[in-house]
């Protein structure tokens, strides 16, 4: 555990961060970044938290078992989307011109409109969630085996 | 007799890996593929994204991307099954 000045600032910094993660995770289908990447993003924050509190306080809030049903969800979500357009080809983007995500931009450049992609969106949410979840429970496993500490109460 | 073999083996590993470098394309030698103008084109239109490399990743290549979201799932996993404590200290005490 690290000082008073660096807990209170990852206290006040960590809503930034999760706030940003959860923007490019949101606007895959529009901007640079997606699932993957704001994924990333959003662990960073978690690994700030790991170093400036101990990982026998974060493991409190941060357990291993939602942790994994976090990510299966994310993993059973991402593979019914690829299994669901298999009436015309494996991960056939079914959901262009439905009223969900339906909207087709113009070609070219354009301001982009979040209510466009089909499943893109619906899939870069997937991953988002699996990344998030897998990261920060191999991030808090190898902190707790460092420490000799145990995973579960 | 197992060194001779080893030492074949990995003279015929040489010849591959040498026999990739060589035969290689130059760089830019088929310069202007349909592929790419093809998604270019098409990508807004078919899949409905203003980014056209989220639309190569989770339309166009997702098989691929499904690979990629295993291959995370399975070093979760591993990682998990190798680092949690919890089962051998109730082993030890």
């Amino acid at each position: 555990m690290l000082s008073k000045i660096v807990r209170t600032v990852a206290n006040q910094l960590i809503l930034f961060i999760l706030i940003f993660g959860l923007y490019v995770i949101a606007h895959g289908h529009l901007t640079p970044g997606g699932g993957f990447q704001g994924g990333a993003v959003v662990v960073s924050g978690v690994v700030m938290l790991l170093v400036a509190f101990s990982s026998h306080d974060l493991k409190k809030s941060l357990r291993e078992p939602v942790l994994s049903i976090m990510e299966s969800t994310g993993a059973l979500i991402f593979a019914i989307l690829g299994f669901a357009g298999l009436g015309t080809v494996f991960f056939y983007n079914f959901l262009v011109g439905s009223p969900i995500f339906g909207r087709v931009p113009p070609t070219g450049p354009g301001p982009g409109d979040f209510w466009t992609g089909g499943f893109i969106p619906l899939m870069n949410f997937a991953v988002g969630l699996k990344v998030i979840a897998g990261l920060s429970a191999v991030i808090l496993a190898i902190a707790l085996f460092a420490r000799g500490e145990e995973m579960e109460e | 007799m197992r060194r001779a073999i080893g030492l074949i083996l990995l003279f015929v590993l040489l010849a591959f890996l040498v026999s990739g470098m060589v035969l290689i394309h130059p760089f830019g030698d088929p310069s202007p593929t349909d592929m790419d103008d093809y998604i270019i084109d098409n990508a807004q239109n078919q899949t409905g994204s203003n980014s056209v490399v989220a639309s190569v990743v989770f339309d166009y290549r997702g098989l691929d991307t499904l690979g990629e979201a295993t291959i995370l799932f399975t070093a979760v996993t591993g990682v998990l099954l190798l680092l949690r404590t919890q089962k051998r200290k109730e082993e030890g005490s």
